[in-house]
């Protein structure tokens, strides 16, 4: 029953990276071979020196905060740990970004261009947030 | 009754309860017990749903004071 689950994440609000986050956790948990993808706004997220939270979209961004919702990059990092995930940065976002090896987390693999990530997305289940 | 490890997840949000449960198993023995305790109504569904589909054993769901537990086996 195990399926290919690809995630493309480029928002920057946290609701939107809190349920790519619980796609990507859960499903990697269950077997499923998850592949994420970072650009756009989601990147900068994923530094290692990213203090300020995800802003919140609406009002149920602010109750992830107060409420105690597990955070999305503890998520992510599950879903790699737990459930063998990748979570790869967009080349072209890194080189926007002006990200260096070794700025992002740990548990993110290496930067991955479009032409990979659809080839390994081929024939699986894709998600964008 | 084999004794059970409690994995008190209450006050945690889906999905944290099954994360820290799954982190759990990942170092404990097959055959292994385990009482999950939540406060989130999804993961007292979506928990047994998990069980069911990676295959350990749901031993029994139950509901007291508002707080849900989950007991189990290990079994791969």
């Amino acid at each position: 029953m195990a399926s290919k689950i690809s995630i493309v994440v480029v928002s920057g609000e946290r609701e939107r990276l809190q349920m790519a986050a619980m796609i990507a956790s859960v499903g990697a948990v269950s077997g499923d071979e998850v592949s994420v993808f970072l650009s756009m706004n989601a990147l900068q997220h994923f530094r290692k020196d990213a203090k300020d939270a995800a802003p919140p979209e609406g009002p149920f961004g602010k109750l992830l905060e107060q409420k105690k919702a597990p955070p999305f990059k503890q998520l992510f990092q599950n879903a790699v740990e737990l459930g063998d995930a990748k979570i790869r940065p967009c080349s072209m976002a890194v080189d926007v970004l002006g990200v260096k090896q070794g700025d992002l987390e740990p548990w993110v693999g290496e930067p991955m261009g479009l032409t990979k990530f659809l080839s390994d997305a081929h024939g699986g289940q894709v998600w964008s947030f | 009754m084999s004794e059970r490890t409690i994995i008190d997840a209450r006050g945690s949000f889906c999905p944290g309860p099954l994360m820290e449960l799954i982190a759990r198993l990942k170092f404990a023995q097959v055959g292994e017990e385990f009482e999950v305790l939540s406060t989130d109504k999804g993961s007292a569904s979506d928990i047994p749903e998990w069980l069911n589909k990676v295959g350990h054993q749901l031993i029994d769901t139950r509901e007291e004071g508002g707080v849900w537990h989950i007991a189990l086996k290990k079994m791969k």
